[in-house]
């Protein structure tokens, strides 16, 4: 039994500095490239440049990883996805969460980090199964170390804590990244998963992808904080904030948030800053509550043309890898498109197999009604 | 009354030793720990107290702080978090504090504790015991005292368990236990310091109790379907309608899902009549269901319609007024008496509906 009297009020403010600075995030996004893609220092001191190969990597990623939202919301607009959430312009938050992973670790997105699944390595066809109607979760999620993709918002980020404390428990050294909106930092699961995370320790890394609206609402209607990265710090978590359209400072950030997770000094809070350049799904009309000029201020600080001009100004990437990655990223979306023209299987008895490990009697009974049914449908034709 | 296995058994030898629900409850905790150490136990209070009801007295002690904590107060946290720890490989199970609170979990445990398994086609398992002390009879005050089982049992993919025994308390959870399904268990609060034996069922290796229902009571006038803390109620009953020349079989369903058609079904289909007992509010609950699976079952058999004896239709009481509410032995007894003994119909309670008014309304 521990009796807690001593120190009855906090006599000072923490002065050590676990993360950069303490609990605080910084007082501005850290940032290494500008909109222009030349190198700056804001509040970067604390963070190690990411390697050249990371950076190159992410590049490609980001390739990629835009021309499938294109792609799918392609399909989208042709009818072959019944809905599609896009996250064009959030390519940097995407591809920079994933590849600050070891393959061990584990995410757990919502159902707009499509990019972040697909730089993961999961098949674009298994993402998409949800809006093509065909299954809840496409892809196996032990075999690919990521959750299915969470619709009731920030409800899997408590999963995350869970998890991530449950494997330090059993001594693995799993980081679980956490993914969550402007919006859902509203939610009370959040604040419950931070609180969680803070007192057990859990190596977690939340990344909040503030991308300025919640389907309609802006930021400033869904809150008062001067940045979400200030919401850890009430639980006891290291906070950061970083721009979310700059690759560099968003994998510098972080591998070190991760890198904090991992070493057990518990979980990190980032919040990237940064712009859904697209609706909310192909199905909402954006004009209705933002003006172009702001889409167009957003275009100017595109994250893959701000890294390309940095790696070319470095001689680390040139015209002829430009256009390799261009040219696999198209194969990509042909791939994705070809596979997407015919339907996916289905089978209408999966319906009973997964609701119980062993179906109940009365799950059996429906399941030979409905299979009655079909084979009275098929005996008509 | 409250039942005993010594009843059942009618043991003439030595008695065996005499436990509280509460304490079988703990035994089972200790014996599933010792047999698997995946096996966790959290929730607020859980550790260093024991629990309110001391249900989890000792646990942490002798298993460690690593296997049994205490967490924050946040019921959604809690079960979102034994949701992420049975990702991990580990087997929690949590406590909701009391019936009401278990509230804030409810997107937790809906949309996600039950469909995990169905929308990861069956990659992701959930094995969670979620308890809840559920139901009044104790005192308590307001979001204390409620019956809360018809959201789950209405949710697919969760079991809902009840005991109504000691010995049932001790052997459901052990089964909740190793069950691969997420399992809501629901302890009856007021029979939390009933007695009875559990030493033949420590004694067993298997349990095997999940959707198989108990006759407590062989009748063959009138069948009593019963869970949780109204089986007490409906054995109570059974004896007093001797009385009147009645023989009443008791049903103790203790899973709610699985539910027991056959042995519901078969007792109905012996006797001709039934009623069901319990002490959730009756619209929407689960004697409805259990009202309308019957009749869709066993129509041609029955004498009378399927009765209910059920909460008030309002919100849980207070203290000095939940004996109104809750069902006891002279409400199932009258409902007894109305199961058309005779071919005089009963409209005592029934609303004054004019026969002419296509919108009908209670008078």
């Amino acid at each position: 039994m521990t009796t807690e009297t001593s120190n009855p009020l906090p006599q000072t403010v923490p002065t050590d500095r676990p993360f950069a600075r303490g609990l605080m995030p910084a007082p501005m996004p850290v940032q290494f490239l500008d909109a222009a893609g030349h190198r700056v220092g804001v509040f970067n001191d604390d963070y190690p440049e990411p390697s050249s190969e990371q950076l190159v990597a992410a590049y490609s990623a980001m390739v990629v990883g835009r021309r499938f939202d294109i792609q799918a919301a392609a399909l989208a607009k042709q009818g072959r996805l019944a809905v599609y959430p896009p996250s064009h312009g959030q390519e940097a938050c995407q591809i920079g969460s994933m590849l600050a992973l070891s393959e061990d670790d584990w995410a757990f997105p919502t159902y707009r980090d499509s990019m972040a699944l697909v730089t993961r390595g999961i098949d674009p066809v298994q993402i998409l199964t949800v809006p093509h109607g065909a299954a809840h979760c496409g892809f196996d999620p032990r075999a690919s170390r990521t959750a299915p993709q969470s619709t009731p918002l920030a409800t899997q980020l408590i999963h995350a804590v869970g998890f991530a404390s449950g494997e330090k428990r059993k001594g693995r050294p799993t980081v679980a990244m956490a993914f969550v909106g402007d919006g859902a930092t509203s939610e009370g699961d959040f604040h419950e998963a931070l609180n969680f995370a803070a007192v057990f320790k859990a190596p977690v890394v939340f990344l909040i992808q503030n991308n300025r609206y919640a389907i309609s609402t802006p930021l400033s209607k869904q809150t008062a904080a001067p940045s979400l990265g200030y919401k850890g710090i009430g639980y006891g978590i290291a906070s950061e904030q970083v721009d979310g359209n700059d690759a560099m400072a968003v994998l510098a950030v972080l591998n070190k948030a991760v890198a904090h997770a991992r070493s057990g000094q518990g979980p990190v809070l980032v919040e990237a800053h940064t712009y859904r350049l697209d609706g909310h799904t192909n199905a909402d009309d954006p004009t209705r509550y933002r003006d172009s000029d702001e889409v167009d201020d957003w275009l100017r600080r595109d994250p893959i043309a701000r890294l390309e001009t940095w790696l070319r100004h470095e001689g680390l990437i040139d015209d002829a890898f430009v256009a390799s990655v261009a040219q696999k990223a198209e194969a990509f979306a042909a791939d994705l498109r070809m596979r997407m023209s015919v339907d996916l299987p289905v089978d209408p008895m999966s319906l009973f197999n997964n609701v119980f490990a062993t179906p109940t009697p009365q799950l059996l009974e429906q399941r030979a009604m409905v299979q009655a049914e079909l084979e009275a449908e098929e005996a008509s034709r | 009354m409250t039942l005993t296995t010594a009843q059942a058994g009618g043991a003439t030898a030595a008695a065996p030793p005499q436990v509280t629900m509460s304490g079988a409850i703990n035994r089972a905790l200790h014996d599933a720990m010792t047999a698997d150490a995946d096996v966790v136990v959290f929730g607020e209070d859980v550790a260093t107290l024991g629990g309110v009801f001391r249900v989890t007295d000792g646990i942490s002690r002798d298993f460690g702080e690593d296997r049994c904590f205490d967490t924050p107060l946040a019921e959604a946290g809690i079960v979102g978090f034994a949701v992420g720890m049975a990702m991990a490989g580990f087997r929690p199970v949590i406590e909701m504090q009391f019936d009401a609170f278990a509230y804030p979990a409810f997107e937790q445990i809906a949309s996600h504790v039950a469909k995990m398994r169905n929308r990861t086609k069956g990659r992701v398992n959930l094995p969670i015991v979620i308890r809840i002390p559920f139901g009044g009879g104790i005192g308590g005050v307001e979001h204390h005292c409620d019956s809360s089982e018809a959201y789950y049992a209405h949710t697919p993919g969760l079991k809902v368990v009840t005991p109504a025994t000691v010995e049932d308390a001790y052997t459901l959870l052990r089964e909740a236990i190793n069950d691969p399904d997420p399992v809501i268990f629901m302890e009856p609060k007021r029979l939390y310091w009933s007695k009875g034996s559990i030493e033949s069922a420590v004694a067993a290796t298997t349990f095997n109790s999940f959707g198989r229902a108990a006759v407590r009571r062989e009748g063959t006038d009138v069948t009593l379907v019963a869970y949780g803390p109204s089986v007490d109620v409906a054995m109570q009953a059974a004896s007093a309608a001797t009385e009147s020349g009645w023989s009443v079989e008791v049903v103790d369903l203790r899973t709610l899902v699985p539910f027991d058609d056959e042995t519901v079904v078969a007792s109905v289909r012996k006797t001709g009549r039934c009623v069901v007992v319990h002490e959730a509010q009756g619209f929407a609950g689960v004697g409805a269901e259990i009202a309308a699976r019957v009749q869709e079952r066993a129509f041609h058999s029955l004498h009378a319609p399927v009765l209910r004896v059920a909460g008030l239709d309002i919100p849980y009481p207070p203290p000095k007024l939940e004996h109104l509410h809750l069902p006891g032995v002279e409400r199932v007894l009258d409902a007894i008496a109305r199961l058309q003994w005779d071919d005089d119909a009963d409209t005592r309670f029934l609303a004054n509906i004019s026969a002419n008014s296509s919108k009908g309304g209670a008078v």
